[in-house]
């Protein structure tokens, strides 16, 4: 159980881009855990009371995408004790101990996150024989809301529905594994090329078919955005595209993009839609994760320039994108992904320690320590392309700001990032700094936008809210919403983008971070630990449709090395399990 | 009655297909190999620890449960720095218990890699591993090299569920599509049964791991190494053509590498070389581990505290250093005054002064049957079997977790399993630190 409280948060300047409000001087209420119009007499009493005069009210930050937990996140930890050394925390009374910098230990991880003012973290990518591992550390995690999404671009099963063209069966076969796998969303990582990679080989292009499943790239991400909005799934297809971190890749983003275009966002979840100002329902069929990765100009190492300018000319133009940005803050990171490829690529240049699983049947993973060095030029054009993604991107609502924690860096370094998006001066100063392909190979010099406390609160909490449909309850501080609330020492009116190590300051270490309408954290101490939820979906699929996909995966689950029996993952490794029923039985996928 | 999809709690195959029949008091096996049978067997052991025992003036005696659980926890709560040793017999959950309590100790916590796949897990450090799921090898493996182990002896099923016999995806004739080369300076079964026997002289694994990256590089190594290794460098480049040929490699090391000279640099070697590999065709690494869930210590300690054994919390934080914090060493230069010991028998593993040092210090242990390590513990609280007897989990030897479930319960009425043991001792230990806490102020 979620114990929560009532409170009310007094005369903030609150932030809420769903419910139109841009600094509004306001009361917030909080009633059992869960954001109200008001309080009765009697339940004022009994409220706690803050005092947010002066002070920046936003929800609870949601990343929508940071590898936090699972077998990859964990092969990191195990490989750096170096990054371990350096950073310990020791334990209180009311909290547990942990170390790590990139690749933190749960408990260290969860607190952090919460004493800069984050509530809900979403797993980018859980591999589905491996998800209990990751539902393992989601349960050891404290304090936030969390979910994964299930990799299923590889999936021997979902390759081979999509080469028959049996959409139905994959659909069906989709909605089954996300139920045993209390997976949140689909994710697609190199569609066609993880399956290669088995074969220590990648694909080259979109029409590249695979060896012998022989799909490609634009059949996968077709098929799967289809099956995702067949099911009416919360988040739309969620992307890691082909050709990530090499040069010239913009174009392949921008194709792989406009596959999904003419499809419509059915977002069928069945929970109480709150009546927001703006439609708090997705709008894309498509979410790109990290763009940053994705967004490169050139041939080569050596002609590399951002690619943002040509990217952001299309997301610019259609309604069914939303990016995340990955951006670069410089620094230690650990690049982790399931493009085992990437990976293997990434060690030749460096020639790293380097760490893969290649999962049988499903996907891959690789592991790799990387450093981002002002003084290199590629890493400082990688830092400005992780701006541009967001600040050329016109409209906020197409964008979320990540740093795909830790592949371009750690989620610690976000209000490094606000600093940089707010304030030109702040970004000019880096530039100064490092390596001058920054501004040479970019147009980030040119870019005089700095955003404002609404857009922050857009691409922090809104929008990632929005993006992966989670928007009923979080994200937004209207009526039935979360009691979440972030309370940052900040006073909007004195605001001053000259002055970013103010911005700095105010975004690392929150007044209050509230939880549940309860304070979880104080001035970046923790001062409560209750446990988060975890969320999943259970899509609903026509009955003797799921029948006809079994006896499919029932034969050809041979090629597994666990029995049909002990591969799904039992209630017990989730604490507070939220599922998200979506289709309705009436709405349900049914043959054409 | 008949159970099905049972996992063995014997080896780090963790197999997942064992049938158990019970019927007339007696327990029938299929599909497990004799390792695993002889586990289910003990079950209806007659050696079986059935009550909880306590040191008397010098004698054991039987005592309750409530009873023993208190000692273990005041023999802890005394101890100015205990030793939690999480044997790999037993649940990840467990072992998360177990942690825990070493963290409020302020204990070291370690578990059974410290003495088997440690110096592994310390070249993943040094070098990353490149690894698959089974399955990989499964379906694609057309070369398994066994180096420094010997699976038909330690892990039975390896070679027909995983490696060599099954009939994967594109290794439809199981045995015949597949090549199996064994390093090894014993001529083992394995070996016997392999197609090419690299025969090394003992310890000159990290010699030989280094020419075959020479030679991958195209250069040639120094011809000493034949005089080294024993084995002629012709040799050599046959063994790395068959594995450059091949569409998918996996090489399976042992404790051969683990415990020869060398230790870590041997694993880092060895993870360098399938790297390199990776440019030329298919290769991947994997550590076959003895004990059912070894693996599983190395992930929980990694993701709740960040390294993978030997775990310091005197500070109150997290500390390693392999050769400081880890069982052996501090056993060794007598750096604990204490331990509780799930699961394991450290009199009869560790080196004898280690042991002479354990019947020195107070210990409480929990244990199935009776050890050399019971002996000479002051405690001895009956172990639940996992796997039979409750549910939990353990990590493959490919770190795959496998959830298990019991076929039947446990036969005590005063504890479920290994894992609600653990909890009591931990309770009873808040209880006696908040007591002394307050008495101090
Ligand atoms: S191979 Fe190992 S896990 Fe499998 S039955 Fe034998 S002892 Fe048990």
């Amino acid at each position: 159980m979620i114990r929560s409280a009532n409170m009310i948060i007094k005369n903030g300047y609150v932030f809420d881009p769903l419910n139109g409000l841009d600094g509004e001087v306001m009361d917030l209420f909080i009633r059992d855990g869960r954001v109200v119009g008001d309080l009765r007499a009697r339940e004022m009493r009994d409220a706690k009371v803050i005092d947010a005069s002066g002070k920046t009210v936003m929800a609870g930050g949601v990343d929508s995408h940071a590898h936090v937990a699972g077998a990859k996140v964990n092969a990191g930890r195990l490989m750096r004790p170096e990054d371990h050394y350096r950073s310990v925390r020791e334990r209180t009374r009311l909290t547990h101990s942990g170390s790590g910098y990139t690749t933190p230990s749960v408990y260290k991880q969860g607190y952090d996150y919460v004493a800069m003012g984050y509530t809900t973290v979403f797993e980018g990518a859980m591999p589905p024989l491996e998800a209990r591992h990751t539902h393992e550390e989601m349960r050891a995690t404290p304090i936030l809301d969390m979910g994964a999404y299930l990799v299923l671009g590889n999936n021997w099963f979902i390759m081979r529905y999509l080469k028959e063209g049996d959409i139905e069966k994959a659909a069906a076969y989709a909605a089954w594994m996300l139920r045993t796998h209390k997976g949140y969303g689909i994710k697609c990582v190199n569609p066609a090329g993880v399956e290669n990679w088995g074969w220590a080989k990648n694909v080259a292009g979109l029409d590249e078919p695979n060896i012998h499943f022989e799909v490609t790239p634009r059949e996968v991400i077709r098929g799967l955005a289809e099956v995702n909005e067949m099911l009416g799934l919360p988040m739309s297809l969620h992307l890691h595209a082909n050709n990530l971190g090499h040069p010239g890749n913009w174009e392949t983003a921008r194709d792989s993009l406009m596959i999904p275009s003419g499809l419509a966002p059915a977002d069928r979840s069945i929970v109480d839609w709150p009546e927001t100002k703006l439609d708090c329902r997705r709008r894309q069929t498509v979410y790109l994760a990290h763009a940053q990765f994705n967004a490169y100009g050139g041939t080569s190492w050596r002609d590399f320039s951002s690619g943002v300018p040509e990217l952001a000319r299309y997301i610019n133009q259609t309604e069914d994108v939303v990016i995340d940005s990955g951006s670069v803050p410089f620094g230690p990171a650990t690049t982790m992904t399931g493009d085992g490829p990437a990976q293997h690529d990434l060690y030749v240049i460096t020639g790293q320690k380097w760490s893969n699983t290649d999962v049988e049947m499903e996907c891959g993973s690789g592991v790799l320590p990387f450093l981002f060095l002002k003084t290199s030029p590629v890493h400082s054009v990688q830092w400005a392309i992780g701006l541009e993604v967001l600040l050329l991107i016109d409209d906020p609502w197409k964008t979320i700001m990540t740093t795909d924690h830790p592949n371009g860096g750690v989620f610690t370094r976000y209000p490094d990032l606000i600093a940089w998006l707010m304030s030109k001066r702040a970004r000019d100063e880096t530039a100064r700094e490092c390596n001058k392909w920054a501004y040479d190979r970019s147009s980030l010099g040119g870019v005089d936008r700095e955003i404002s406390l609404y857009e922050v609160a857009v691409i922090t909490r809104a929008n990632p809210a929005r993006t992966i449909g989670i928007a009923h309850r979080k994200g937004h501080l209207g009526p039935g919403a979360d009691g979440d609330v972030t309370i940052y020492d900040l006073d909007p009116t004195g605001l001053n983008s000259n002055d970013p190590s103010a911005i700095r300051t105010a975004f690392g270490r929150p007044e209050y971070t509230v939880k549940d309408g309860r304070i979880v954290a104080r001035r970046g101490e923790i001062v409560a630990v209750p446990e988060g939820r975890r969320f999943y979906t259970t899509p609903y699929v026509d009955e003797d449709h799921e029948l006809e996909m079994m006896a499919d995966v029932k034969e050809w689950f041979k090629y597994y090395t666990v029995g049909f029996a002990n591969y799904p993952v039992p209630e017990r490794y989730m604490k507070n399990p939220t599922p998200i029923a979506v289709n309705r039985p009436l709405e349900a996928v049914v043959r054409r | 009655m008949t159970f099905k999809n049972i996992i063995c709690p014997v080896c780090g195959a963790s197999c997942d297909d064992i049938q158990v029949e019970i019927a007339g008091g007696g327990i029938r096996v299929k599909n497990a190999c004799r390792m695993g049978n002889a586990k289910f067997q003990e079950i209806s052991s007659p050696h079986r620890i059935r009550e909880p025992m306590i040191r008397d003036g010098g004698r054991m005696r039987a005592a309750s449960f409530d009873e023993a659980v208190d000692r273990a926890a005041s023999i802890l709560v005394e101890a100015k720095r205990p030793l939690i040793f999480m044997g790999c017999e037993t649940s990840s959950e467990a072992m998360e218990v177990g942690l825990h309590l070493g963290e409020h100790l302020g204990a070291v916590v370690d578990s059974n890699s410290t003495v088997c796949h440690g110096p592994t897990a310390m070249g993943i450090q040094e070098a990353g591993r490149v690894g698959a799921t089974a399955g990989q090898a499964k379906s694609r493996a057309d070369l398994a090299v066994y180096w420094g182990s010997n699976p038909l002896e330690s892990m039975p099923r390896h070679m027909s569920r995983y490696a060599v016999f099954p009939r994967g995806h594109w290794t439809r004739r199981g045995r015949f599509d597949r090549t199996v080369i064994t390093v090894d300076p014993r001529r083992t079964i394995t070996a016997e049964n392999s197609d090419l026997h690299i025969q090394l002289k003992p310890n000159t694994d990290y010699e030989l791991i280094s020419a075959l990256l020479t030679l991958l590089h195209g250069k040639r190594p120094h011809d000493s190494v034949e005089e080294i290794t024993g084995i002629s460098i012709s040799r050599m480049e046959e063994m790395l053509e068959m594995m450059k040929s091949s569409n998918f490699g996996v090489i399976y090391v042992g404790l051969g590498i683990a415990s020869s000279y060398g230790k870590h640099r041997n694993a880092e070697a060895a993870f360098n070389l399938v790297k390199e590999l990776n440019a030329t065709t298919k290769f991947v690494i994997g550590a076959l581990r003895g004990h059912c869930n070894v693996a599983g210590f190395n992930q929980i300690a990694s993701y709740l505290y960040g390294y993978p054994f030997g775990l310091d919390f005197s500070r109150g934080y997290p500390r390693y250093n392999p050769g400081e914090f880890t069982a052996v060493d501090l056993l060794r230069e007598k750096d604990v005054d204490a331990a509780l010991i799930v699961s394991a028998d450290l009199v009869s593993h560790f080196p004898a002064d280690c042991a002479e040092y354990l019947a020195e210090i107070p210990v409480a242990c929990i244990e199935i049957a009776p050890t050399p390590t019971t002996m000479i513990s002051d405690v001895i609280i009956p172990g639940v079997i996992d796997a039979m007897e409750c549910d939990g989990t353990f990590y493959r030897l490919d770190d795959v977790p496998i959830y298990f479930r019991p076929f039947t319960t446990s036969p005590f009425s005063f504890t479920e399993s290994n894992e609600d043991t653990m909890r009591r001792i931990f309770d009873r230990t808040r209880d006696s630190l908040k007591s002394s806490n307050l008495a101090e102020e």
